[in-house]
């Protein structure tokens, strides 16, 4: 590969599976074109669902339900750890319960302009239409979720938005309703449809004639490589964002099962799409093995602020109120400390880019809690977020309710993935991708508390129809021996090799050199220069690691290290597709923010002429240019204007 | 800081294990998990094994890290994950003895990991609500007393990570089975099935191996979420209950 021709380009993609007709309508028209399965023929149907998440928690427990055989995989020890139970914020609805003048329209109207115009229409309508759905399901399973003395559902705002659309269980939302997809999915082990296991993990696709059949995994427990096969395999895996290294995603998450589907033919979409979470806790040393998010509901109530003056060191509580730049409020006077998550992160970064920032290395922005505890007091204060202010407490040593927090922006949760159509396939026939592992939905960013509503949605209500129309119109046959022995034999192939290297460099030291390139490069503000700059250091990073990576221990037992360094192998592969993402896309989208491509107040410029499409990248081998595919995409309904917040 | 770590090293569910010493030297600022990565890319970079231990969001949420840290599960710090638990909070100069949970239902796996299965059976055997998807009514069409939600969220809280039964000494994961219980059993979504969810539970509970509980209170000591021991006290009154009037499957 060259600098000069990191990529090809190859023919468009169309989506052709969404209906025509006005846009609230098309959902409603493909659940009723989509072909059934019959009762008794859904038994002889097997799908096979890596990942437990709320997408494919929700999707095993209602496939189950609805009488297929379903085969679950995840790499934790229990369904109950899939890093969706971090999430702590909450999850919209367009219930307009506060009758603030939500509706469905207007959920649909904030989700496409939130994402910078870069996600399609006719599938961000559907996720606005079934949210209301969402809340009734996980309501009826006893998510408790926070209460008015009424006894009726009480609701918050997040970034980005005017109304109080969110549902919430404390700082726990995540961890509610996960455990309501874990409890479902549980059952329905019970029963005897789901058949479930833990500490696997997917290593590769099985392949038959181009059409997804099933998977080989491996017992991480006993070393042990086996194959499932199925009609049909579902990615529920989850983000990619640890390529970085310090992210605020759990140790454990990765992009193997999606990049190794990648590798058959997946096309990848919107790689260098990547959202930068304004409210983390800053790092504190090099010990750091990941960065921990404060939820963005904090920013209700605290208030942003830096010195006025740079290098300003005293103590927060010496500095007067005119000394103080409250600079999301000043800049953005209508929506203030709410702005979306790329506006608010950007924003910080530049006021500590001015020299103002503050704690360690000026490396964070205050977000402060003394107006909030003076007009609601600290007791309405604590029952509002007294966990997060526990956990802020642990981690830094200080005490939020005396000084302000300091937080910084961190990298959190990823918009690109598989490219998926309306009926949420893949470009590889049979293989369908939910959750974050696809690209859909949340364009180049996305809203606070839409995560998982897309987790669920797609888990409880898209697939479970689409899929059937899949399974109704195809019929496999058996999977040939052969098939199965060529995909077991990749997997030992490299797992061997990982172990042969013994080199002179330990899994991690590579993977923390990946995310510093990463964030350095392909970070919060990205430009030509810097991004040609790690088209070469990324590639020349990867061919280091498999000349020169140690990993100890064997195959045939619990190996952390084995299971990290392939993980790794495949973040440096991804790694390279950010890049050339991310240099391709010469405009500003989101949380892609090309320095190049800003107004002159410093905001994000799109170029609608140029880049009104998802790029589905299709893998053209180890070191060879992927192959760009464009899909347009149209705005009927929510026309593109300049996304301001002010 | 300088500490030495007396770490439990088992090779397999059949090696008999040994404690080992490791010393090692680490920020005030880093989490224990943390100074455990610091000790593995040591020992990594020196060709030996790395210590196994579980882990993965490292926010005190997921249930997935454990440890018994000087006999305390979870260590020192209340109401704290071992994730979540920072070097600061130790005297500098220290030995500290890292062991895995012990307990019949949980099984080592390899060194500082066991196997925690046992629990996601006990919920199979009916912590849940049957609500098949699509077929809810309107979430509004059910108001739940703010007082009722308050403490089905506390019972909610519990993260599965098995302290309680760690600290037990019977090894009983009553807490844990009584948190599910509690949590359903408010809710008036929770209240057709709470008698049979109860002895469903408890059924799969013994079964599994875990010991009977004597109210010795450890578990809601040892608890990083801090489960009350009440919601034994509401488990048992529903088998009551159940034995009385109830299910007949009972």
């Amino acid at each position: 590969m060259t600098v000069h021709n990191p990529y090809l380009v190859g023919a468009p993609l169309a989506d052709t599976k969404a209906p025509a007709g006005p846009i609230e309508n098309r959902w409603t028209t493909r659940k009723f074109e989509a072909r059934l399965v019959n009762p008794a023929n859904k038994r002889k149907k097997t799908i096979i669902v890596v990942g437990t998440g709320l997408a494919g928690g929700s999707a095993a427990a209602t496939l189950g339900e609805q009488g297929y055989r379903v085969i679950q995989f995840c790499f934790q020890d229990s369904p109950r750890r899939a890093h969706s139970i971090a999430a702590q914020g909450g999850i919209n609805a367009a219930k307009n319960y506060r009758n603030d003048g939500d509706s469905v329209y207007r959920l649909f109207y904030d989700t496409v302009k939130g994402g910078d115009y870069r996600a399609r229409e006719s599938n961000v309508h559907r996720l606005a239409e079934i949210s209301t759905q969402i809340i009734d399901q996980c309501v009826a399973q006893g998510v408790p979720f926070a209460r008015e003395y009424g006894g009726l559902l009480d609701n918050r705002s997040f970034g980005g938005t005017q109304v109080s659309r969110t549902f919430y269980a404390r700082g726990q939302t995540g961890q509610q309703l996960l455990l309501g997809a874990y409890q479902a999915l549980m059952r329905q082990v019970g029963a005897g449809t789901v058949e479930l296991h833990a500490r696997h993990e997917m290593l590769d696709l099985i392949m038959v004639d181009g059409v997804a059949r099933g998977v080989v995994v491996r017992d991480l427990v006993t070393g042990a490589i086996g194959s499932h096969t199925a009609d049909a395999v579902v990615l529920a895996t989850g983000g990619y964002a640890n390529v970085y290294f310090l992210s605020t995603n759990a140790m454990g998450s990765n992009v193997t099962a999606a990049w190794r589907a990648h590798r058959h033919g997946a096309y990848f979409g919107n790689p260098c799409f990547t959202q930068i979470h304004p409210t983390c806790i800053p790092p504190s040393g090099d010990h750091q093995s990941k960065l921990t998010l404060m939820s963005e509901s904090l920013r209700n109530d605290g208030r942003v602020w830096v010195p006025e003056r740079a290098g300003d060191d005293r103590p927060p509580g010496d500095i007067p109120e005119h000394e103080r730049d409250y600079f999301l409020e000043r800049r953005y006077p209508a929506f203030g400390n709410l702005v979306p998550r790329d506006i608010a992160s950007r924003a910080a970064k530049n006021v500590c880019d001015e020299g103002r920032g503050v704690g360690p290395g000026g490396l964070g922005v205050y977000l402060d809690f003394a107006e909030a505890m003076t007009r609601l007091g600290p007791d309405v204060v604590k029952a509002k977020y007294a966990n997060l202010f526990t956990m802020y407490e642990r981690i830094t040593g200080e005490n939020p309710y005396r000084v302000p927090m300091r937080i910084y922006p961190a990298v959190h949760y990823t918009m690109g993935g598989l490219w998926v159509d309306y009926d949420l396939q893949s470009t590889v026939p049979g293989l369908f991708v939910i959750g974050e592992a696809n690209f859909s939905d949340h364009g180049a960013n996305r809203l606070g508390a839409s995560a998982l509503m897309q987790g669920l949605a797609d888990g409880y209500f898209v697939l479970p129809t689409t899929i059937g129309d899949y399974l109704a119109r195809t019929s496999a046959g058996e999977v040939p021996a052969t098939a199965i022995e060529e995909a077991e034999n990749r997997v030992t192939a490299t797992i061997d090799r990982l172990l042969s290297i013994r080199g002179d460099r330990t899994v991690d030291s590579f993977h923390r050199r990946l995310g510093h390139l990463m964030w350095e490069y392909c970070g919060m503000e990205r430009t030509a220069e810097g991004l040609r700059k790690a088209a070469e250091l990324v590639p020349a990073l990867r061919a280091e690691f498999w000349s020169r990576v140690d990993v100890p221990g064997s195959g045939t037992d619990l190996n952390q290290s084995l299971e990290r360094a392939g993980r790794v192998a495949d973040f440096l592969e991804l790694a390279e597709l950010m890049v050339i993402d991310a240099l391709h896309r010469a405009e500003s989208a989101g949380g892609h923010f090309r320095a190049e491509s800003q107004t002159a107040d410093g905001e994000a410029e799109r170029d609608d002429e140029n880049f009104a499409y998802v790029a589905a990248w299709e893998w053209n081998g180890p070191d060879r240019p992927p192959i760009l595919h464009p899909e347009a995409l149209e705005f009927e309904y929510a026309h593109p204007s300049t996304r301001s917040y002010k | 800081m300088k500490f030495t770590l007396r770490i439990w090293r088992q090779r397999g569910p059949r090696d008999r294990g040994r404690l080992v010493d490791y010393p090692i030297e680490i920020s005030p600022d880093a989490s224990f998990l943390e100074m455990l990565d610091v000790l593995n890319e040591r020992l990594a970079g020196a060709g030996d094994e790395p210590i196994a231990f579980d882990h993965d969001c490292r926010e005190g949420i997921c249930g997935m890290c454990s440890l018994v840290i000087d006999g305390t599960p979870h260590g020192p710090e209340q109401a704290t994950t071992t994730c979540q638990l920072h070097m600061r909070k130790f005297a500098d100069g220290r030995t500290i003895t890292v062991e895995p949970w012990r307990a019949k239902a949980f099984p080592v796996v390899k060194d500082l990991v066991v196997d925690r299965s046992a629990f996601d059976r006990i919920i199979r055997a009916g912590g849940y609500i049957t609500a098949p998807t699509g077929t809810a009514p309107e979430a509004h069409s059910i108001p739940v007393p703010k007082p009722d939600a308050d403490l089905a969220f506390q019972a909610a809280e519990c993260i599965g990570c098995g302290a309680c039964v760690a600290a037990c000494p019977n090894g009983s994961a009553m807490l844990f089975t009584a948190a599910k219980a509690t949590h359903l059993g408010l809710l008036p979504q929770g209240a057709p099935e709470r008698y049979s969810r109860a002895v469903g539970m408890i059924a799969a509970h013994d079964e599994l191996g875990f010991g009977g509980c004597t109210n010795t209170g450890e578990c809601t000591a040892a608890c990083p979420k801090e489960i009350p021991q009440d919601v034994i006290g509401r488990l048992n009154k529903d088998l009551l209950r159940a034995a009385r009037h109830h299910d007949p499957g009972a």
